[in-house]
């Protein structure tokens, strides 16, 4: 009893239902090749990659294909043994038609890793440490895609006293960062070491949601041993528990000012798949080329996590997992709090991928519009202590400035009004619109 | 999948309660009170009940917007809207003023408004309120809860635009009345129990705190609006009692007499009209605890409930702006 009422968290938020049954005991599978991989250039956040190939070329496996085309940009590596059939667009996850490298197979290759690995963490400097990461393509990997290297690169005059790797995974269906923490954990600490070598914080935490009590148990007996701090901190299973502000306020009790980023309190959250990628990539030179998928939903004939090259087609992945069910009726790229629909199976795995959800017409529940009756329930809910109810009230009017008054810019979209909304209003995909135009605005008074 | 793919944006999970939902869980929870207003008071109740019923329905039905007349029949409001009417209305009330009083709740109270959620005033304090300007006889007169189930009341039949005559030998005043006007108080129990004049819903306290119980564990109330309103009426009053005994009523009469149990559990609560803030809510209901002392006291009614909670909607728009909550990194 004293455990559970001890146990950290944040103010607000909402209890969905979990649904991680389904694939939280299931060991990553790796995904067989491929006979094509699409690698798109712009699969992060930031300046899309160079391509460094052209039609007929032939790659290896872990071979760079693109370069950083930019700062905020990162490399993009060939999954696979084969030759570079095309150079053309292709369709993005969010629909969209983007350049893109396509790489047929090779079928009678070994498939073996043929980087060259990098220098160790121990020979080099922090610098190159981040240009190293920033070459290997490694980028956050709960679902923004934001390079890595940009977020752990420090700017001069600041300091970096806390690191929290975010275990959480709070959107209920998703089990990838699970099933990475049972199965990788020696690497997360490995990342964990190396990070701590060129940042050198105080501390370092590992926040993990109390569902996963067998994550839990095997990162504190490994961090026991740890060479640096580093301690792993079971939170309350709560959404959004896994949005780094409210880890930030679970774990410190502190707040990140409106408009201000986690290193302002010098805190730095990452994804804790990230940090995986970044020892095996040191230590097995392995670009960030495959990642792990939770394929799940009650449309799936056999969810599972899945051990993904980028690149390889959603349709494939599906298949692998046996196929969708005949009353398959919604897709979903990432969790069904915040993931985005999908129109085809179409689309190549990307680095921002962390699950595939396919969801039957039992859980397409419409359940109508009615008034808003005041409830206050959404108020309950909102972590960013927000007044969704008044925030909807002034955007089905239209009342953009006022919106912008009630703070709605803060808003980081988790979805857990409309997820408590009795009367179905769909609040925070009004924001959505609402933020969207109020950003244009700015941008149009900035130019004029 | 080959007909048809769902495309809208997330989030795509949804809590279990919807507002019909929400609404029937009120309904259910008066069902044992309509129950005891029967078994106190006889037909005559139930006659009264189904007068402001059929008042609310039909008007919604009637008024609201083509294409929604069903859609909004079955979100429950009015159902709840008609019953809480027939509640604070006594046993013996001429049954065509008791639709009337319907009508005018649902019609002034809030499809005048713009229907469901944009009324400021409870449509049931409104729709009594109406009735109170319009009929003060028939508004207070009151009869004793006789036992005989099956007994009309002569008053209830009267002929509309009539108020009929009283012809029940006997007739009673209100626990409240006869501290207000004759300095008597009614013994504690016979408060909680129910067996004392009033209306409907001027019965069993301990009813009406087992229907409140009920919504605050199934989330559909805010504990803070009872709580804030019982404990200011029971400490406020307890001051006076302290001061002077003879002259005030126990804080436990003050607490168990008239609507207070009805209105705290049912009318104060009402989503729709009370605050959205925490802080608000706190204002709000402790707001009324004190109109509902003060007008006890020291108006001219013996009930202040009604007043005390509609006094309290009016402020709520204005309560809302005041106690803005405090966004998360400001």
């Amino acid at each position: 009893m004293d455990k559970i009422s001890n146990i950290l968290t944040f103010e607000h938020g909402v209890h969905p239902n979990e649904y991680k049954d389904f694939t939280a005991q299931n060991p990553i599978e790796r995904m067989p090749f491929a006979e094509e991989y699409v690698m798109l250039l712009n699969q992060h956040i930031g300046a899309p990659s160079k391509a460094l190939v052209k039609k007929g070329d032939a790659v290896k496996r872990g071979q760079m294909i693109a370069k950083p085309g930019g700062y905020v940009s990162v490399g993009l590596h060939s999954p696979v043994d084969g030759t570079v059939t095309a150079m053309e667009l292709a369709e993005n996850p969010t629909g969209q038609m983007v350049p893109s490298i396509k790489i047929k197979t090779d079928p009678y290759s070994s498939q073996q890793l043929r980087t060259d690995k990098p220098k160790s963490p121990e020979e080099i400097t922090a610098e190159e440490f981040i240009t190293s990461i920033q070459e290997a393509g490694i980028v956050g990997l709960g679902g923004a895609a934001f390079p890595a290297h940009v977020k752990f690169a420090i700017p001069e005059g600041r300091k970096c006293q806390y690191i929290m790797l975010n275990g959480c995974e709070c959107e209920p269906f998703l089990t990838a960062d699970h099933r990475v923490m049972m199965e990788y954990s020696d690497d997360i600490i490995d990342g964990a070491a190396i990070l701590h070598k060129f940042i050198q914080p105080e501390k370092m935490f590992i926040g993990i949601e109390a569902n996963k009590p067998d994550a839990i148990e095997v990162l504190t007996e490994k961090t026991a041993h740890a060479s640096f701090p580093i301690e792993v901190i079971p939170l309350k299973v709560k959404y959004p528990q896994g949005a780094e502000k409210m880890m930030i306020t679970a774990i410190l009790e502190k707040e990140v000012p409106s408009g201000k980023l986690p290193l302002d309190l010098d805190i730095l959250v990452s994804n804790i798949s990230t940090i995986a990628a970044i020892s095996q990539w040191f230590r097995q030179g392995k670009p960030l080329i495959e990642r792990v998928v939770t394929i799940t939903g009650t449309a799936i004939a056999r969810p599972t996590n899945v051990l993904v090259p980028i690149g390889t087609s959603m349709r494939e992945v599906v298949e692998h997992c046996g196929g969708i069910t005949h009353d398959a009726a919604r897709m979903l790229l990432g969790g069904p709090m915040m993931g985005m629909v999908q129109k085809s199976l179409d689309t190549p795995v990307v680095k921002g991928t962390s699950g595939l959800l396919i969801l039957t017409k039992n859980e397409v529940r419409d359940i109508g519009e009615y008034n808003c009756i005041r409830c206050g329930r959404c108020v309950d809910a909102c972590p960013m202590f927000l007044n969704p109810s008044l925030l909807g009230m002034m955007a089905k009017k239209g009342l953009w400035e006022e919106m912008e008054e009630n703070h709605v810019l803060d808003c980081f979209e988790c979805g857990s009004c409309s997820y408590v909304c009795p009367s179905g209003i769909p609040l925070v995909q009004s924001f959505r619109v609402g933020k969207g135009l109020i950003r244009e605005q700015k941008v149009r008074d900035e130019s004029a | 999948m080959r007909e048809k793919v769902y495309v809208s944006t997330s989030p795509f999970l949804h809590d279990k309660d919807s507002t019909p939902g929400i609404m029937f869980e009120v309904v259910y929870s008066l069902i044992p009170i309509v129950g005891a207003a029967y078994y106190f008071f006889g037909l005559g109740a139930l006659l009264v009940i189904i007068s402001t019923l059929s008042g609310c329905l039909l008007t919604e039905y009637t008024f609201a917007p083509s294409g929604q007349k069903v859609s909004s029949l079955k979100d429950g409001s009015a159902l709840i809207t008609g019953l809480l009417l027939a509640l604070c209305l006594p046993p013996g009330f001429p049954l065509w003023m008791a639709f009337l009083g319907g009508v005018v709740a649902i019609g002034m109270g809030k499809l005048i408004w713009g229907g469901l959620g944009q009324n400021v005033f409870n449509p049931a304090l409104v729709g009594r309120a109406f009735l109170q300007a319009a009929f003060p006889t028939a508004i207070t007169t009151w009869s004793p809860p006789d036992g005989q189930y099956f007994a009309l009341r002569g008053t209830n039949a009267a002929f509309p635009f009539f108020q009929g005559i009283n012809v029940d030998a006997v007739s009673s005043a209100t626990p409240l009345a006869m501290m207000k006007f004759e300095q008597t108080t009614t013994p504690t129990m016979e408060l909680l129990w129910g067996s004392t004049g009033g209306s409907l819903g001027e019965t069993s306290a301990v009813l009406f705190l087992l229907a409140g119980a009920y919504l605050i564990f199934r989330k559909i109330i805010d504990w803070r609006i009872p709580a804030g309103i019982l404990s200011t009426v029971l400490v406020f009053a307890a001051i006076f009692w302290f001061i002077n005994p003879e002259v005030y009523p126990h804080p436990l009469f003050m607490l168990f007499s008239g609507g207070l149990m009805l209105g705290t559990m049912f009318m104060a609560t009402d989503l729709v009209t009370s605050p959205i803030t925490p802080k608000g809510i706190w204002v709000y209901s402790i707001g009324i605890g004190f109109f509902v002392v003060l007008i006890r006291l020291w108006g001219g009614l013996p009930e202040g409930v009604m007043y005390a909670i509609l006094l309290m909607n009016a402020a709520t728009p204005l309560i809302n702006r005041a106690t803005k909550i405090k966004p998360y990194g400001y």
